[in-house]
């Protein structure tokens, strides 16, 4: 991924097409000579930001638009994930207490607390109808 | 799904999974299904062998939330062993370690109960 070059895959919201996303990310970083551990932790966050789309923008809806977009400068990788459906409000979110959720017998709510913990950058914005997640890894 | 697989042992009285592949939101499902076929069994002594997972999501981390009380509650345990340094880190990272029993090897596992 020499210069500027951006590259994009468009799916529809699906959780059949996951492991589609990650394979593309990786390709992607793999060409920019990101080490292993790094490359995992990109398909990560990008597996868990595309499937809380498909489960919350979506509310599991198939067939909607779902666009990734990857590309890199010299400093960094960065990975844009964009949707149609309801907005993520960060400030409204609270990391998990697993402890509480195991009692609970509840799950989720894990993935923006691991997006977090793996990327160097996320921030989420609002273009038009359109939700951005932007998730950068430094190189 | 040909991403990912479930065999199922037996060993002794315990019930043994052997994950294979990725797990995630869309594979989550099929490990849901094992689980609970073996607790409404009442094979309740549970190791998940996970020497060829390559990949979880926390899709697949939310399994073993769901059901872990139900089977402690019945006196039982889902165990869970063999994992590679990749997919231990993603339950590191969630605070797993200190709320489930994850040992190197499945006989560890199988001497824990």
């Amino acid at each position: 991924m020499a210069g500027k070059k951006k590259y994009t895959l468009s799916v529809d919201s699906s959780t059949k097409h996951l492991s589609e996303v990650r394979d593309f990310v990786a390709e992607h970083a793999q060409n920019v000579g990101l080490t292993e551990k790094d490359i995992s932790e990109i398909r990560l966050a990008v597996d868990e930001a595309y499937t809380n789309i498909i489960k919350h923008a979506y509310k599991n809806r198939p067939s909607k638009p779902v666009k990734i977009e990857i590309g890199v400068d010299a400093k960094k990788l960065w990975i844009s994930i964009m949707d149609e459906g309801e907005s993520f409000k960060p400030d409204e979110y609270k990391a998990p207490d697993i402890l509480k959720r195991i009692k609970n017998k509840q799950r989720g709510g894990m993935g923006v607390f691991l997006i977090q913990k793996l990327m160097d950058q996320v921030q989420y914005n609002r273009k038009g109808k359109m939700n951005e997640i932007r998730m950068v890894k430094n190189l | 799904m040909k991403n990912f697989s479930i065999a199922k042992r037996q060993v002794d009285q315990i019930s043994v999974l052997d994950i294979s592949g990725e797990l995630d939101a869309h594979t989550a499902s099929q490990l849901e299904n094992s689980l609970k076929a073996l607790i409404e069994s009442k094979n309740i002594k549970i190791i998940v062998n996970c020497a060829k997972l390559d990949y979880i999501a926390s899709a697949g981390l939310g399994v073993f939330m769901a059901y872990i009380e139900d089977v402690r509650g019945l006196g039982g345990d889902i165990k869970l062993s063999n994992m590679n340094d990749r997919v231990y880190n993603v339950f590191d990272l969630l605070g797993f370690p200190t709320l489930y029993d994850i040992v190197d090897d499945e006989r560890d596992a199988v001497k824990a109960f």
